[in-house]
């Protein structure tokens, strides 16, 4: 039996996966001229873009239903997508100034694009399996992309057993969801769920549940499996931070998202009171620990621990009314895109920073407001929004999970209580660095040369954010539209 | 045929073995082994409820571990030799210059 393939749903996919062979080739052909890799990955991922843009309303499936190109996929996708311009556009000169292994970093980190790409669309356990390792593979190496700094292999090793260990966990999940529904594909493990279950088997599903959370909750950094998240980011090279701090984590997320709302729905009498515990101890650790850093970037890896916690927040309040869920799940996404922007505009920053400064100590960026006005005031905005405070575009982000959770009531209002309390803490880490950027001498009066590509980073992502704060339907608008609930 | 229960029993035991190699081994190669032994009791237990449930998902997902699990040995291997390079040792213990 032949299957007719869909090819016009996968384009996005085959055209980055054509990209990533070809930087490969051009590698090995191409003497003296490892740029170059920049430059052509960036023209495969503008071209992914336009064909994923051309599926804008679509509703396709394709092997035999295992993906799915569906609105909730098309707008991760492009997200995805348009991450992987702004990282691409930061790395340029970061991994020029390193010299070497140019064109193998753009290979892997094309080719953990292409899992976070895949990931939206995944609708089977096995095709969800292979986006989550794709995306995590290839981060193992860049992590430890270094190779001769004690630091940077040690990122990788701890990304790596840890990663391994809970995808190892989460297959474990997977084949034993399979064996109580006899099925791989998401929407049928919800059909599956939605009946009474014999009491053995029951337990078993909610055994594979767990496990399977587990892998996710990797991904995502949540408390209990959190600590790679902050020893890797510190020792990888900044734009790799980057992407595992936006990318990876969003891909996590839309991963958790389908597996929760789609296959486990059922079922959530179950799993939301893990998600309020996972959820509570995530903000909590992640903000208490980041009040001691003094490294910019452990800060940032520690935010977005914290800021898992208010995205994970959302999960735990799923209940049988689909109208409330749809709020929810819109919050969720919400979050998650906004987020997005505003760390990624930090660690543009940083980026820039870390040329003049290989430690990254928060005592770096002294005077910084002197000596580059426009990246001073660009973190300021990041490092304000990322605590939440009106009129910026995280404000709407945390508004919109709290509007969700008092509307849901019950455990909802103490979990709405227990993120305000914590974005409070935060204030207080988040305004360390634009307190030595503005209040601290520099240390050196010369000039700072942040390279135009950068800057432009920076900037883009500052006008987001500014422009989301004063207008929120610039974003809010598309995750109603998105919706996989009650479909 | 072996029956099912026994085979779920097998792998469970496989599982098991795995999480304790990979929480008491202080050696890196050991580890990525412990690693091994748990992702082979999901083919296990994929291949057993393959049969169960008559179908050939659970057998073409199996292939799919593997050809993963090689991949991942073959990440690992590489990462933990870059380790053995610099320090000379692969004992996990010595592997913490980075903390809190």
């Amino acid at each position: 039996m032949t299957q007719a393939i869909d090819f016009h749903a996968i384009l996005p996919e085959l055209i980055l996966s054509g990209t990533i062979v070809l930087v490969l080739l051009v590698d090995a052909f191409v003497e003296r001229r490892s740029w170059v890799a920049m430059p052509l990955g960036l023209l495969g991922v503008v071209a992914a873009l336009v064909a994923a843009l051309s599926l804008v309303g679509a509703d396709r499936a394709t092997f035999d239903g295992a993906f799915r190109v569906d609105d909730f996929a098309v707008l991760f996708t492009v997200f995805s997508l348009a991450v992987a311009v702004l990282v691409l556009a930061i790395s340029l000169r970061y991994f020029r100034d390193v010299g070497r292994y140019q064109s193998e970093y753009y290979f892997l980190l094309l080719t953990s694009f292409l899992g976070c790409v895949m990931m939206p669309s995944a609708r089977d356990l096995l095709v969800l399996f292979i986006a989550l390792e794709l995306v995590s593979a290839p981060g193992f190496l860049m992590a430890a992309l270094r190779k001769s700094s004690l630091r940077s292999n040690e990122a990788g090793l701890k990304f790596f057993l840890i990663g391994v260990l809970s995808t190892a966990v989460m297959l474990y999940g997977m084949s034993l969801m399979y064996g109580v529904t006899g099925t791989t594909n998401l929407q049928e493990i919800g059909v599956a769920l939605g009946r009474d279950l014999p009491a053995g088997k029951e337990t078993l599903a909610l055994a594979a549940i767990l496990f399977i959370t587990v892998g996710f909750g990797f991904k995502v950094s949540a408390v209990p499996f959190q600590f790679w998240a902050p020893d890797t980011y510190e020792g990888s090279p900044v734009p790799v931070a980057a992407f595992l701090a936006t990318a990876s984590k969003a891909a996590g997320f839309t991963g958790l998202l389908q597996l929760m709302f789609v296959a486990f729905a059922a079922e959530y009498a179950f799993w939301t009171p893990i998600f309020a515990v996972l959820s509570i101890l995530t903000m909590t650790i992640g903000n208490f620990v980041a009040l001691q850093q003094s490294q910019a970037v452990r800060l940032l890896a520690y935010s977005s621990i914290a800021q898992a916690g208010y995205m994970l927040l959302p999960f735990a309040l799923v209940t049988a009314d689909v109208g409330l869920n749809r709020d929810v799940f819109a919050a969720a996404t919400n979050y998650l895109l906004i987020y997005a922007v505003m760390t990624l505009g930090a660690f543009a920053v940083v980026t820039a920073v870390a040329r003049e400064s290989r430690t990254l100590a928060i005592s770096d960026f002294a005077g910084l407001a002197r000596r580059a006005p426009l990246m001073a005031v660009a973190m300021t905005v990041f490092m304000v929004s990322l605590a939440g405070i009106p009129p910026m575009g995280g404000f709407w982000a945390k508004f919109l999970v709290f509007r969700a959770a008092i509307d849901r009531g019950g455990i909802g209002v103490l979990l709405a209580v227990a993120m305000v309390l914590n974005s409070v803490v935060s204030i207080w880490y988040y305004l360390a660095i634009p307190r030595a950027m503005i209040f601290q001498e520099p240390e050196r009066e010369r000039p700072f040369a942040a390279p135009a590509l950068v800057t432009g980073v920076t900037f883009l992502a500052m006008v987001a954010v500014l422009a989301i704060g004063v207008y929120p339907e610039l974003v809010t608008h598309f995750p109603p539209l998105s919706t996989l609930v009650g479909r | 045929m072996i029956r099912l229960p026994l085979v779920l029993l097998f792998s469970a035991a496989l599982f098991s073995i795995g999480v304790y190699g990979v929480l008491a081994r202080r050696n890196a190669v050991m580890v990525l082994m412990a690693i091994e032994l748990m992702l082979n009791a999901v083919n296990v237990n994929l291949v057993g409820f393959s049969q169960l449930w008559r179908d050939l998902a659970g057998q073409v997902f199996a292939l799919f571990v593997i050809a993963v699990a090689a991949a991942e040995v073959g990440i690992g291997l590489a990462i933990v030799l870059l380790i053995y390079r610099n320090r000379e040792t692969i004992d996990l213990s010595e592997v913490s210059l980075l903390k809190w």
